[in-house]
């Protein structure tokens, strides 16, 4: 199995095509745009983060032409639905685009139907080797990222609509992380079935991203938890528009390790064995996505302490969510020594990943829904 | 034989095994500790588990499992085993960074996972000049040594992943250093001496002893201030296991004014404290307003808005009699936090008030019918703002929670609210009792008539009253038969009816009429009787609320739907008033308000040492993760032979994939004819 980088030979700035630099100047442009037109409202650190953001958003345009397609495809999605509104919510009742795409719920519901089909058209691949199937199934998993991305933009837009002061980025709790976590999980897939130029991956990977959406289903339609609430002081914090996605980009990623982990597990027993692909791939997927995962939560945890010092006045405090979030570390932490100084290799890897799956589930869910503590994000 | 000891001890410790053991007992100890909540008072331990558990629980420190000795115990050798990991691994670390290994032999490259075998013709200058233009373009630093049968070019690229293992590893010991020093332990070791002591209980500041008492210059805490609004303090208040520390401030704390703002659906949107903060030293003033996630240090001390109470809000009540023929009511004051007696003629009281909320928004629309799927579906479709269910928010007003203790010391609890609250549209005092802090209140509804309670309280004095039953009777006769001429045993037969249906119903509520109708009617004709009583109550009821209208000289009424209305739901509210629990109902009437902000205050100076190791973990993690260490070895011998190997300290396919890249790069590199400017030679 070759990974599919040999473009990698050239340096970055002799393998831009005309579209890379049309995002770069789209994003130049519309950086400096907001910058002009809104920057009266931001403070020094806003502003800061706006510019340094620009050249982050380019190289992820640059280096990875699925990212660049769709942030494009996002921002006019997510501005011609802004646009519609004319500032007035009902109009998500009556403009036929908004009611049935562009207004956050439809989208996120597109998102929703779309995962689901993908799954269905990655299954059908593996069933009956259809190459066709795998093609559809990633072209449905981009729609999906797409829809789900726009629905989390517009639902942006909207809490401002529902007043200046209830307003806030889409990740104050368990529903906006939810579709968050789809989101990232189905991005981390599409990254590696790049990387690897294998779409055998998403039979695996997307059920997981499957149960998430269902769980999300079950939170709307009994618990009508996609209501947009306005933020709690505790949680009016410019660590939470942080701490919160990079925690995700950490669960996104150990789920996708562990769903790896089961295919290795399958290919190992004979299971489908010639339809994967080769577990030394699968092996390599799964510690690059641990690794990242690692990174990232790291990172979030250490936010996470940063944010606690201010608004709890200390930086640990042995919250059941803290602590959680430390097993979880701690479990990947042995995950990766394991690996590296002892040479552990093949199916206890596989199996502890998957066993990581099931302690960081509880950690994202479980402790909302069993431990009390302080995180006010909400119990089911 | 003791070296070898010490020998094979520091090995232990400083082996991956015994770190990883000592990880895996830290995450089960912290399960406990999220399973188990902690720090509750020792009485709710002793009831859950009994007292052989609690007894075996408490001696391992499970009710503080993060301040137990034990848990101390192996953080401090987790720092151990990671230092010593790092004293073993750092020197070899650093001399890898540093090392090209340029002097490896032949037949060590050869046992290389990567190697090729390789030829050229070009000369050798030419060759290594190509190759090493090559290497470096890729980002490769390379040194050559010359050796009798040739060259080795040593490169290598990514170094700094040594650096990461150092970086991250140092930095999980700075962090535990930094957060052991922010914990417990020195004010442990001051409790273990008998130094200090902590007090149990909740004891009013004036009455904590010295030796409980914590000076200003204490190294650590995280203590509690107390402030109602206007007062001042110079103390927080440490929570040890079960009982208090008092911990000098070195300065004197005064709230101003405690703000709490409310969006439109009831959910708190701010609270913020204005303080005034006195250096006790310097006698330097400051004022500063003090927010959640906004919070304001001074002198090293950390100042957080951690939660507010009532600070002893002063409550106006009516006390009404619920004695059978009274309608006695009694002015009386209640403090939230104090206890007041209440000055009755029959048996004394004791009220106390546990709690007030002047504002609670509660959702008052009612659950439609379920829809059909579609239906459902688009409803949730659509923007965000909205929800799939109707609601209705509102505030309905003041409340508060208060118990009454009887001479005998035995307590209910009760929660009132001050206005009427509509339910199926009509308006009702809410009155919740309970027995226990375990239960659910239930709730008597009071009916309220032109927004008032008294026109309840009147009829219910009259409806119970003895003397007032036969004028009831009579009333109710005459309303019934009208001017109908019905001989008079008729007349006098219902008047005992009615006498009867009202003796029963004040002696106990719809349980004693329905307890007389199982009694004295045979089974089959026990519905209809109920029937008839029933009737018979309603029509007495509204005699006797114009009965008691009379008496207040105020003008009969007619009898709408409404007025009908009011005397059903104040009938049921009779009934319940017997399970009320209490003999007199408490009328919130007005109040004056009385705020408490609770202040957290801080100290810890290790948070310096954790946020530099914090820094140092992420450098460290990413250039382990993202750095990969690769060495690449070509050995151009004389003959025009060529040996290419490679190593790094990582097993990846990428790394596979870039070896193989190169070898296949060089191998042409070395075989295209020398045109002294091949495609790297820049
Ligand atoms: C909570 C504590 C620890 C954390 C978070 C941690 C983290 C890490 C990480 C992220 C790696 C890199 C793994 C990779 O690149 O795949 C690593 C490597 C390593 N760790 Fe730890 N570590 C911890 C404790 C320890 C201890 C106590 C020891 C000593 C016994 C140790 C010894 C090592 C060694 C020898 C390596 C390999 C370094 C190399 O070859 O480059 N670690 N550690």
């Amino acid at each position: 199995m070759e990974l599919a980088q040999a473009h990698t030979d050239l340096p970055l700035l002799r393998r831009l095509r005309i579209a890379d630099w049309l995002a770069a100047f789209a994003l130049l442009g519309g950086g400096l745009f907001a910058l002009a037109r809104y920057g009266a409202y931001m403070d020094g650190y806003e502003k800061a983060i706006l510019l340094a953001s620009i050249p982050g958003f380019v190289y992820l345009a640059w280096s990875w032409a699925g990212l660049r397609n769709l942030m494009g495809g996002v921002a006019l999605l997510a501005l011609a639905g802004i646009n519609l509104y004319h500032g007035d919510l009902a109009r998500a009742d009556h403009a036929f685009f908004l009611k049935f795409l562009l207004s956050s719920q439809t989208a996120i519901g597109w998102m929703c139907a779309l995962f689901f089909m993908a799954t269905g058209a990655f299954w059908l691949g593996l069933a009956a080797r259809a190459e066709f199937a795998d093609r559809v199934g990633t072209a449905l998993t981009w729609s999906a990222v797409t829809a789900g991305l726009t629905g989390l933009l517009v639902r942006w837009y909207e809490s401002y609509l529902i007043g200046a002061d209830v307003g806030h980025i889409p990740v104050s709790n368990l529903y906006e992380v939810f579709v968050l976590f789809s989101l990232i999980t189905g991005l981390l897939y599409l990254h590696y079935a790049g990387r690897y130029a294998t779409r055998k991956m998403g039979a695996f990977v997307l059920p997981v991203i499957s149960a998430a959406v269902g769980f999300l289903l079950w939170y709307t339609f009994s618990r009508e938890a996609q209501e947009i609430q306005p933020l709690v002081p505790a949680l009016q914090s410019y660590w939470m528009k942080i701490h919160v996605p990079a925690n995700f980009v950490g669960y996104g990623a150990f789920a996708l390790s562990a769903m790896l982990g089961v295919a290795w597990i399958c290919a190992s027993k004979g299971i489908l064995a010639d339809r994967l692909p080769s577990p030394e791939v699968l092996e390599d997927v799964m510690y690059k996505a641990i690794a990242v995962g690692f990174a990232f939560f790291t990172i979030a945890t250490i936010l996470g302490a940063l944010w606690a010092a201010e608004a709890w006045g200390t930086y640990w405090q042995w919250d059941p969510k803290e602590t959680w979030a430390l097993i979880v570390w701690l479990n990947y932490a042995a995950w990766l020594h394991m690996r590296l100084t002892k040479g552990l290799r093949g199916a206890a890897l596989a199996w502890w990943a998957v066993t990581g799956l099931l302690v960081t589930t509880f950690a994202f869910l479980g402790v909302n829904m069993v431990l009390s503590g302080l995180h006010s994000y909400g119990t089911l | 034989m003791k070296r070898s000891f010490a020998r094979n001890l520091y090995e232990l410790l400083s082996s991956m095994r015994f770190a990883i053991s000592l990880l895996t007992l830290l995450a089960i100890a912290s399960i406990i500790g999220t399973v188990l909540k902690q720090n509750e008072p020792y009485n709710n331990y002793l009831n859950q588990f009994g007292p052989f558990w609690f007894g075996l629980f408490e001696k391992l420190g499970l009710y503080g499992v993060y301040h137990a000795s034990w848990f101390l115990a192996v953080l401090t050798f987790l720092v151990a085993s990671t230092s010593l990991c790092i004293f073993r691994q750092g020197p070899q670390m650093l001399k890898e960074m540093r090392s090209f290994r340029e002097h490896a032999q032949e037949s060590s490259l050869r046992m290389f996972a990567h190697q090729a075998s390789l030829g050229t013709t070009l000369p050798r200058d030419a060759a290594q000049q190509k190759t090493a233009a090559y290497l470096q373009s890729q980002g490769y630093r390379l040194r050559a040594a010359a050796r009798p049968d040739g060259v080795l070019l040593a490169a290598k690229a990514g170094s700094w992943n040594r650096l990461g293992y150092l970086l991250a590893h140092t930095a999980i010991v700075t962090i535990c250093i930094g957060g052991l020093a922010d914990g417990d332990l020195p004010l442990k070791a001051q409790l273990l001496l008998g130094d200090k002591h902590v007090v149990s209980g909740s004891p009013a500041i004036a009455d904590i002893p010295a030796e409980s008492r914590l000076p200003a210059s204490h190294w650590s805490y995280r203590g509690n201030i107390f402030l109602p609004e206007g007062r001042r303090s110079g103390n927080a208040i440490l929570n040890i296991s079960d009982g208090v520390l008092l911990q000098e401030l070195p300065f004197n704390l005064t709230l101003k004014k405690f703000y709490v703002d409310y969006y439109s659906t009831g959910a708190p949107k701010r609270f913020a404290s204005d303080v005034v903060i006195e250096d006790r030293a310097s006698g330097e003033r400051l004022e500063r307003t003090i927010e959640v996630n906004k919070p304001f240090e001074y002198k090293g001390v950390t100042l957080y808005q951690a939660s507010f109470e009532d600070g002893g809000t002063t409550l106006h009540l009516k006390a009404h009699s619920l004695t059978a023929g009274s309608n006695e009511v009694l002015p009386v004051d209640g403090v939230v936090g104090d206890a007041v007696k209440l000055m009755r003629r029959s048996e004394p009281l004791t009220l106390e008030v546990i709690n007030f909320r002047p504002i609670n928004v509660e959702n008052l629309g009612t659950a439609e019918a379920s829809a059909g799927t579609i239906e459902n579906i688009g409803k949730h479709l659509g923007s965000a703002a909205k929800s799939g269910e109707k609601k209705d928010l509102h505030n309905v007003g003041p409340s508060m929670i208060f118990k009454l203790r009887d001479a005998a010391g035995q307590a209910r609890e009760f929660h009132s609210y001050m206005q009427p609250i509509l339910q199926e549209g009509r308006p009702f005092y809410m009155a919740g009792m309970r027995e226990a802090n375990a239960e659910n209140f239930r709730y008597m509804r009071i009916p309220a008539f032109e927004g008032k309670l008294d026109a309840w309280f009147a009829l219910r004095a009259v409806l119970t009253d003895p003397a007032a039953r036969p004028a009831i009777a009579r009333r109710f006769t005459a309303t019934a038969l009208k001017g109908d001429a019905v001989a008079e045993t008729m007349r006098s037969k219902l008047a005992a009816t009615a006498e009867q249906t009202l003796g029963l119903f004040a002696a106990g509520g719809y349980e004693a009429l329905d307890q007389f109708i199982r009694k004295n009617v045979p089974q089959a004709e026990q519905e209809k009787a109920a029937g008839v009583f029933f009737k018979v109550l309603q029509g007495v009821a509204w005699d006797a609320w114009q009965l008691a209208r009379e008496r207040q000289q105020l003008k009969p009424l007619e009898l709408t739907q409404e007025n009908a209305a009011f005397v059903n739901d104040a009938l049921n509210a009779v009934s319940d008033s017997f399970h009320y629990g209490a003999p007199v109902f408490l009328e919130l009437n007005g109040f004056d308000e009385v705020k408490a902000s609770v202040i957290q205050a801080t100290r810890s100076p290790g948070k310096f040492i954790v946020y530099l190791g914090c820094a140092l973990l992420i450098a460290g993690v990413c250039f382990m993760l993202y750095v990969h260490e690769r060495r690449l070895f070509v050995l151009l011998k004389d003959g025009g032979e060529v040996l290419l190997a490679g190593s790094a300290n990582r097993k990846t396919m990428a790394i596979d994939a870039e070896f193989a890249r190169h070898s296949a790069r060089i191998e042409q590199l070395l075989k295209e004819p020398d045109r002294g400017t091949g495609p790297s030679s820049h």
